[in-house]
C-alpha cells in the first residue's frame, strides 16, 4: 500500500506492506535506524517518536496509520546542527551509557518539556514510567530533564 | 597541569554519536542482498524432537532455505571455564537441537527469507513433533535421585560438585560456636535485559575464506575463536566486529548458537545473513544470571564475632553449559565468603546442576552478589539472634585498615582497603543513630520504617592470567593497547577489551592524556573490531579500566620516556635535564627551550634527527597481565517504608559510599554505581523470572519481567574513599559491579528490618507486594 | 515483533465501516490493545479496517449526558474540562493508562472493545452507569456498561459490530474516583476500585462501586454498595463495605503468578477504602 509520510519534514514516498510496523518503516525502509527497538510488548519506549508533536511508540503503530502524518525522530531533532536542549542535557548530565534507550528517552524527554515546564522530580520519574533503562539507573536521566524542564520555566 | 584531567568528570567522548542516533548498532547495519534468519524454537522445556517438516515454510513467499539440526555440520557450542577438582561434565551442546530439546527456546530449525515477517511466517509454518518428557526447573530437585536427566553423559543431572576449602576445619568451628544462624536462601532466576537484544550479521567471501561477523558482543577477540573453532575456519580468516553495544551486563559475553548459525548460513548460502533477537526470544534465550538455591549457615560467638561460614549452593545451569558458567558459582562465588570481614573459616559446596531452564552464565557481579547477599543476609540473623544492632556486629568484625595486602581464609590476598572508613562515613551520612529514633517514633505510630547495611568488598579486574589458568578459564585475562600517535600528533587508542556503555573511550583517553599531555580531544579510543585492534579478552568482571587502563597508562609511560630521550637529543640536552609539564619537555633552567609531545611526535616520525639507537615513529603498544585482582569495597544504606496494608515497599534513601582508588572520572563512576545500584535493589525488590514447573517462562515479556523504573528510586547519595591498589600503576580499581553487589541485601536487610516487630524473619526475593503482604499475615497467626 | 499478514482498509464513515468488515476482520482505531497482541501473533486478523479518521467517532460532547466518540483518546479524554468536570474518576482513570505515548493513541472504542479486565477506564465505566453505543448492519444499540463485559477479552459485541461512543450520566454532583493498585511492570490495575458516591451532608446517599484488576472483567460490587449507602462513610462502614467488594467480586478473581487472586481479592478492599477516602 502507498504512504506518504513527512519525516523530519521530508515528505517520504513508499509501497510498505501493510503490516508494516511505523518503526520498521523508519528503520528499514528510510533507514532511519537512530530510532531503537527495545522490547515487542509496548513497554520500553525506545522506539518513540513523535507523531504530529505527540509522542508515540513507533512500534504500536502501523505505517498506513501515519500516512499524511508527521513523524518526528532523533536524527531530526537536532536543528540546524544545533543540538536540542535535551540533547544537550542528556550529554552534559551523563544521562546515558549504553546510549541504546537514549533516543527514546530524549524524543519523550523533550515533548514532555514542552508540555510541562517546570515539571518537578516526581513528575519526570513518574512519565518515565513509559522508557525503559538498564545502564543509568536514571538519576543522571532525571537530572538532565529536571535541568531542561527547570530552564523551561525560567521566566 | 591547572586542571588535571585525571579525576575531572569531563563529559563523555562517546556521546555526540549516541544522543543524535547516529551511533550504529549491529542491527542498524545494512548489507545488499541481506537474508534475514529466523529461528524455530521449541516451545516444550523437554522432549524428543520426533519430526521436522519445513516442506511448507520452504515454499513460502521469500523463504531460501530452511535447516534443521541433522543439515549443520558446526562443531558444539564449548564451554570455556573448565574447573578443576569437581569432577566438570561438559554435554555436548549442538547450535541446532539434535533429537532432543532441553529448554523452551531451544533451536531446532532455521529459516533464511528476504524479510523478516517473511522469516517469522515461515518459521511458525515448520511443523516440528516433539515428545513432551517431564522437565525439572528448581536445582535443588534437579539434583535429587529420580529427577527427569536432561543429558544422558550428566549423571544425576549433576554437571560439578566444587567444595575446595577443609570441611573437617569448618565443621569444627561451627559446633564449638555459641551461635549458629542457618537460611535457605534463594537467588531467584535474573534477565540481564541489555536494552538492545542480541543481534548477529555474517558475510563470507569464499574466494579468500574470509568471513565477517557483526555481533553484539562484550569480547569480539574471544568471539573470534570461538566461531573458528565451530566453524573450522582459520582464526585469521574470522573478523569479529562488535559495533556499537547496547549494553551487556555479562548477557554478551557467551559465544550463542545463534551466533555460529549466521556464520555457518553466510557460508553454506554465499549471502549475508542477519539475525537479531525479539524481548520475548531474548528472555527464552539469552543467558540468564544467578539461580541459586543455597543453604547458608553462620557461627558467631555470642559477643558478635563472626567464626565461621559455611554454604551448600545448589547452582541451577540450564539445559546447557554456557560459555563461563562453571566459574560463576564457584570460583566468583566460594572464594567471596569473607567478604570485608574478620572471618577465618569459610566453606563452600557448589553443585552445578542441569534443569530445563535456559542457561545461566555470567550477569552483572556474576557470584560476588551471590556470596556478598548470603553473607550480609547471616551477619544480620546474628544480630537478631544475639540481640546487638547489625551495624555494631558489622563494625566489630571488619578488616581493620590495611595497604599492601591482606591474606584471607578463602585464599585470596585482597590489595588495599580501609574498610571501617567508609563504614562510618556511610553511617554518618545516613544518621544511622538518629535513624534509629526515628524509627521507633514511626513504629509507635503504626508505620514499619527499616534500615539496611552493607559493608562489601569484591574481587575484579580480573584478573591474572596464571591464576586463571589455576582456576581453568580456558583464555588467559591480560590486556594488551597500542598508543598510536600520528604525525600531526593526533592520538588513537588500540585496545582489544570491548566497552559497550561504560564510558572507556572518554576513561581510558584521560589516562593516555593524564600521562602523555595530549588534550583529551585529540585522543581517540578504538574497540571492537578484530582487525583493527590487538588482542584483548574483553569487557566483563569490572576490568577494563584496572587492566586496559593499566596497558594504556604503560604504554603511554614508554612513549614518553621515548620522547624524553628524543627532546633532549633535539635540544641538545641530558636526558635527566629534561623536565615534563602539561605535554611540554624543557630543558632545566632554560624555559624558554621547550618541545611540546606534539613536536617530539613529529619529528619521531621524520625520523631526520633521531638519537643513536632510538628507531623511529612514535607509538607503543603494552601487554598488561595484572599481578593480582583488585578490590574495590565500600558501605550501602538504604531506608525503606513498608505499607503493612499492601505489603508495598517504598524506597526512600539510599546512600553508597563506595570505594575504587582514584577516581578518573567522578561522574562515570557515578553513573555505574547508579546503574548497578538500580539493578541490585531491583533483584531484591521486583525482578524474577519464573517458570511454571512444565518449563514455560511465565515472565517470557517486559509486562510480566519487572524491570525498574524510575519512578522507583530516589535519588542517590553517593560518597567516597579512595585507597588506591598498590599493585596497579595508577591505583584504580574497577566500579562496574560494586552496585549490583552491594545493593541487593541492603535493601533486602532493610525490609526485613522494617517488618522485624511483626515477625517476618525471611521472604523469598524479589520482595513484590504480594509477598510481603503474605509474610505479614503469616507472622501475624 | 511481526504481525501476520492481513488485509487493510481505511473507512471514511460508520457506513462504509460497516460494509468493509468481514467475518474474520477487525476495527482498528488506535491499535494500542490490537497490535500488541498481533506482534506476539496472539491474534491474526484477515482483514484490518480503519475506523481512526471517521470524524463522527471522535470528540467530547457534554450535553446534558457525556458522550464520548469511539476514537477518542485516552489523553483527551483525561485532559477534557468536560469529563474532569461530569465524569472526574473517568478522566482519572483515563490519565492512568499506559504511558502518555499510549494515551496519546489508544482509543476509549478500542479499549473497551479489546475488554482487558486489568485497564482502567472499564472499571469507571460500570461503576458510572456508562452505556455503551454501538452501530452494526442490523442498526444501532446501546448496551448498558455492566453488561457490556461479558467475560475475560470477551464483550456483549456481535461479530461486525461498531462500537460509535460510550455516554455517561452527568456525575458532576457526585463525588467519584477511580485508585489504581498499578503491577509494577506492566503498569495495568493489580486491582484498581472506581466509586461514584452521592451525598447528602455527611451521609451517603448512594455508592456505586465497580472493580476491576483483581478480577477478569470489571465487576459492580452490589455488597460494598449497600454498606456505603446510608452511612456517613465513618471507618466502620468502610470496613463493613471492604469486606463486603472481596464478597462481590469473589465469582470473578483473577490474577498472576506474581500477584495471585487471593492477594487482588484482599487488596480490592484495601483499595476500596482508599478510593473511598479520595472520593469524600
Amino acid at each position: 500500500m502507498q504512504v506518504s509520510i513527512t519525516v523530519n519534514g521530508v515528505e517520504r514516498q513508499a509501497d510498505v506492506d501493510p503490516r508494516t510496523l511505523l518503526v520498521h518503516f523508519l528503520r528499514e525502509t528510510l533507514d532511519l535506524t537512530g530510532t531503537k527497538i527495545g522490547c515487542d510488548t509496548s513497554q520500553c519506549g525506545a522506539c518513540t517518536v513523535h507523531l504530529d508533536g505527540k509522542v508515540l511508540k513507533s512500534c504500536t503503530l502501523l505505517a498506513v496509520q501515519a500516512d499524511g502524518c508527521e513523524v518526528g525522530t532523533i536524527e531530526g531533532l537536532a536543528a540546524g546542527g544545533e543540538h536540542h536542549p535535551m540533547q544537550s542535557a542528556f550529554w552534559e548530565n551523563h544521562g546515558l551509557q549504553c546510549g541504546y534507550c537514549t533516543p527514546g528517552m530524549i524524543m519523550a524527554s523533550a515533548a514532555f518539556v514542552r508540555d510541562n515546564p517546570g515539571a518537578s522530580e516526581a513528575e519526570i520519574r513518574h512519565y518515565l514510567e513509559g522508557n525503559i533503562c538498564r545502564c543509568t539507573g536514571y538519576h543522571n536521566i532525571v537530572k538532565a530533564v529536571k535541568q531542561v524542564a527547570d530552564a523551561a520555566a525560567a521566566p | 597541569m591547572s586542571t588535571r584531567i585525571f579525576g575531572s568528570g569531563i563529559k563523555r567522548r562517546e556521546d555526540p554519536r549516541l544522543i543524535t542516533g547516529e551511533a550504529r548498532y549491529t542491527d542498524d547495519i545494512k548489507l545488499p542482498g541481506v537474508l534475514h534468519m529466523a529461528v524455530v524454537r521449541s516451545p516444550y522445556a523437554h522432549a524428543n524432537i520426533v519430526s521436522i517438516d519445513s516442506a511448507a515454510a520452504e515454499a513460502m513467499d521469500g523463504v531460501v532455505a530452511v535447516f534443521t539440526g541433522d543439515d549443520i555440520d558446526l562443531a558444539g557450542m564449548p564451554t570455556a571455564w573448565l574447573i578443576p577438582d569437581s569432577d566438570l561434565k561438559t554435554p555436548e551442546h549442538p547450535a541446532l537441537a539434535k533429537g532432543k530439546v532441553r529448554y523452551v527456546g531451544d533451536g531446532v530449525a532455521i529459516v533464511l527469507a528476504d524479510d523478516r515477517y517473511r522469516a517469522q511466517d515461515a518459521a511458525d509454518a515448520v511443523v516440528v513433533d516433539y515428545e513432551e518428557l517431564p522437565a525439572v526447573i528448581d536445582p535443588e530437585a534437579a539434583a535429587q535421585a529420580g529427577a527427569p536427566l536432561i543429558h544422558d553423559d550428566v549423571e544425576g543431572n549433576i554437571a560439578f560438585r566444587w567444595a575446595p576449602f577443609d570441611k573437617e576445619a569448618s565443621d569444627a568451628v561451627f559446633e564449638a560456636a555459641d551461635v549458629v544462624v542457618s537460611e535457605r536462601i534463594l537467588q531467584q532466576r535474573l534477565l540481564p535485559t541489555a536494552m538492545e537484544t542480541r543481534a548477529a550479521m555474517a558475510q563470507y567471501n569464499a574466494a579468500t575464506q574470509e568471513l565477517t561477523l557483526w555481533c553484539t558482543s562484550q569480547n569480539p577477540h574471544i568471539h573470534r575463536f570461538i566461531i573458528s573453532a565451530v566453524t573450522g575456519l582459520n582464526e585469521n580468516k574470522v573478523r569479529v566486529i562488535a559495533p556499537e553495544v547496547g549494553g551487556g551486563f555479562g548477557s554478551k559475553i557467551p559465544c550463542y548458537p545463534d551466533e555460529a548459525l549466521v556464520s555457518w548460513a553466510a557460508m553454506k548460502l554465499g549471502v549475508p545473513v542477519k539475525w537479531a533477537e525479539t524481548r520475548s526470544e531474548n528472555y527464552q534465550v539469552t543467558i540468564h544470571g544467578r539461580d541459586h538455591v543455597q543453604h547458608v549457615q553462620m557461627a558467631a560467638s555470642s559477643e558478635g564475632k563472626i567464626l565461621g561460614v559455611r554454604a551448600t549452593v545448589y547452582a541451577g545451569m540450564g539445559g546447557y553449559l554456557s560459555t563461563a558458567a562453571p566459574g560463576i558459582p564457584t570460583i566468583l562465588h566460594g572464594l567471596l565468603y569473607v567478604g570485608p570481614y574478620t572471618i577465618d573459616s569459610v566453606y563452600c559446596e557448589s553443585i552445578g546442576v542441569m534443569t530445563n531452564g535456559a542457561p545461566t552464565d555470567a550477569y552483572r557481579g556474576a557470584g560476588r552478589p551471590e556470596a556478598t547477599f548470603l553473607l550480609e543476609r547471616m551477619v544480620d540473623n546474628v544480630a537478631r539472634e544475639i540481640g546487638m544492632d547489625p551495624a555494631e556486629v558489622r563494625r566489630k568484625n571488619l578488616i581493620p585498615a590495611f595497604e599492601d595486602g591482606y591474606d584471607v581464609a578463602a585464599g585470596l590476598t585482597y590489595d588495599s582497603g580501609d574498610y571501617p572508613a567508609a563504614f562510618e562515613k556511610a553511617l554518618n551520612m545516613a544518621g544511622y543513630d538518629d535513624f534509629r529514633q526515628a524509627q521507633a517514633e514511626a513504629l509507635a505510630a503504626g508505620r514499619y520504617l527499616g534500615i539496611g547495611v552493607t559493608a562489601y568488598t569484591e574481587m575484579c579486574g580480573l584478573g591474572p592470567s596464571q591464576v586463571a589458568g589455576a582456576v581453568g578459564f580456558q583464555g588467559g585475562l591480560w590486556e594488551s593497547a597500542t598508543v598510536r600517535v600520528t604525525p600531526t600528533g593526533k592520538v588513537q587508542a588500540l585496545i582489544g577489551a570491548s566497552p559497550h556503555g561504560q564510558g572507556s573511550e572518554t576513561t581510558l583517553a584521560q589516562i593516555i592524556a593524564e600521562e602523555l599531555g595530549f588534550p583529551v580531544e585529540d585522543i581517540e579510543v578504538v574497540h571492537g573490531d578484530t582487525t583493527e585492534t590487538p588482542m584483548g579478552w574483553g569487557t566483563y568482571g569490572s576490568r577494563t579500566t584496572p587492566v586496559t587502563g593499566a596497558a594504556l597508562a604503560k604504554a603511554s609511560q614508554k612513549l614518553k620516556d621515548k620522547a624524553r630521550a628524543l627532546a633532549a637529543h633535539l635540544m641538545e640536552a641530558s636526558v635527566d635535564d629534561i623536565e615534563y609539564a602539561d605535554g611540554s619537555f624543557s630543558v632545566k633552567g632554560s624555559p624558554d627551550q621547550a618541545q611540546s609531545i606534539q613536536e617530539v611526535a613529529l619529528m619521531a616520525h621524520l625520523a631526520w634527527n633521531m638519537p643513536e639507537g632510538m628507531d623511529p615513529g612514535f607509538e607503543e603498544s603494552q601487554f598488561y597481565d595484572p599481578p593480582n585482582f583488585v578490590y574495590p569495597f565500600g558501605t550501602h544504606i538504604a531506608i525503606v517504608e513498608v505499607d503493612a496494608a499492601t505489603g508495598v515497599i517504598d524506597l526512600q534513601r539510599y546512600i553508597a559510599v563506595d570505594d575504587c582508588g582514584p577516581q578518573i572520572n567522578p561522574e562515570i563512576v557515578a553513573g555505574q554505581i547508579h546503574g548497578g545500584v538500580v539493578q541490585g535493589v531491583a533483584q531484591a525488590l521486583c525482578e524474577g523470572a519464573i517458570y511454571s514447573d512444565d518449563g514455560q517462562l511465565l515472565t517470557g515479556t517486559m509486562q510480566d519481567y519487572c524491570m525498574p523504573k524510575a519512578d522507583m528510586f530516589p535519588n542517590f547519595e553517593l560518597g567516597e574513599t579512595v585507597t588506591p591498589s598498590p599493585h596497579h600503576p595508577i591505583g584504580v580499581k574497577g566500579v562496574g559491579e560494586t552496585g549490583t553487589i552491594a545493593s541487593t541485601p541492603t535493601v533486602y536487610n532493610a525490609v526485613l528490618d522494617a517488618l522485624a516487630p511483626l515477625g517476618v524473619e525471611q521472604i523469598d526475593m524479589p520482595l513484590t507486594s504480594a509477598k510481603v503482604w503474605g509474610a505479614i499475615q503469616a507472622a501475624r497467626q | 515483533m511481526w504481525p501476520n499478514k492481513f488485509e487493510y482498509a481505511r473507512a471514511g464513515s460508520v457506513d462504509e465501516a460497516l460494509a468493509m468488515i468481514s467475518d474474520d476482520g477487525k476495527f482498528l482505531a488506535g491499535g494500542h490493545s490490537l497490535l500488541p497482541v498481533m506482534k506476539l501473533r496472539l491474534d491474526a486478523p484477515a482483514h484490518l479496517v480503519d475506523i481512526n479518521r471517521i470524524e463522527s467517532l471522535s470528540g467530547i460532547s457534554a450535553n446534558g449526558d457525556l458522550t464520548i466518540g469511539a476514537t477518542t483518546t485516552h489523553a483527551e479524554i483525561a485532559g477534557s474540562a468536560a469529563v474532569q468536570s461530569m465524569c472526574a474518576a473517568l478522566a482519572s482513570a483515563c490519565g492512568q493508562v499506559g504511558d502518555q505515548a499510549v494515551r496519546n493513541f489508544g482509543t476509549i472504542g478500542g479499549n473497551i472493545a479489546h475488554a482487558d479486565p486489568a485497564s482502567d477506564p472499564p472499571t469507571v465505566l460500570v461503576a458510572c452507569g456508562a452505556t455503551v453505543n454501538i452501530q452494526g448492519a442490523a442498526g444501532a444499540r446501546s448496551v448498558g456498561a455492566e453488561d457490556f463485559f461479558v467475560d475475560l477479552f470477551e464483550t456483549a459485541l456481535d461479530d461486525g459490530e461498531l462500537i460509535t461512543s460510550v455516554s455517561l450520566p452527568n456525575c458532576s454532583d457526585c463525588q467519584c474516583a477511580y485508585v489504581k493498585f498499578p503491577h509494577p511492570a506492566s503498569r495495568y490495575a493489580i486491582v484498581g476500585v472506581a466509586v461514584c458516591l452521592k451525598m447528602d451532608g455527611d451521609t451517603c446517599t448512594q455508592a456505586d462501586v465497580a472493580v476491576g484488576g483483581a478480577t477478569v472483567k470489571a465487576v459492580k460490587c452490589a455488597g460494598a454498595e449497600a454498606a456505603l449507602a446510608g452511612s456517613a462513610l465513618d471507618d466502620a462502614a468502610l470496613e463493613a463495605a471492604a469486606a463486603a467488594v472481596k464478597a462481590d467480586i469473589a465469582d470473578w478473581l483473577a490474577g498472576d503468578i506474581a500477584y495471585p487472586e487471593s492477594y487482588r481479592q484482599q487488596m480490592a478492599g484495601v483499595f476500596l477504602k482508599r478510593a473511598v477516602r479520595a472520593a469524600s
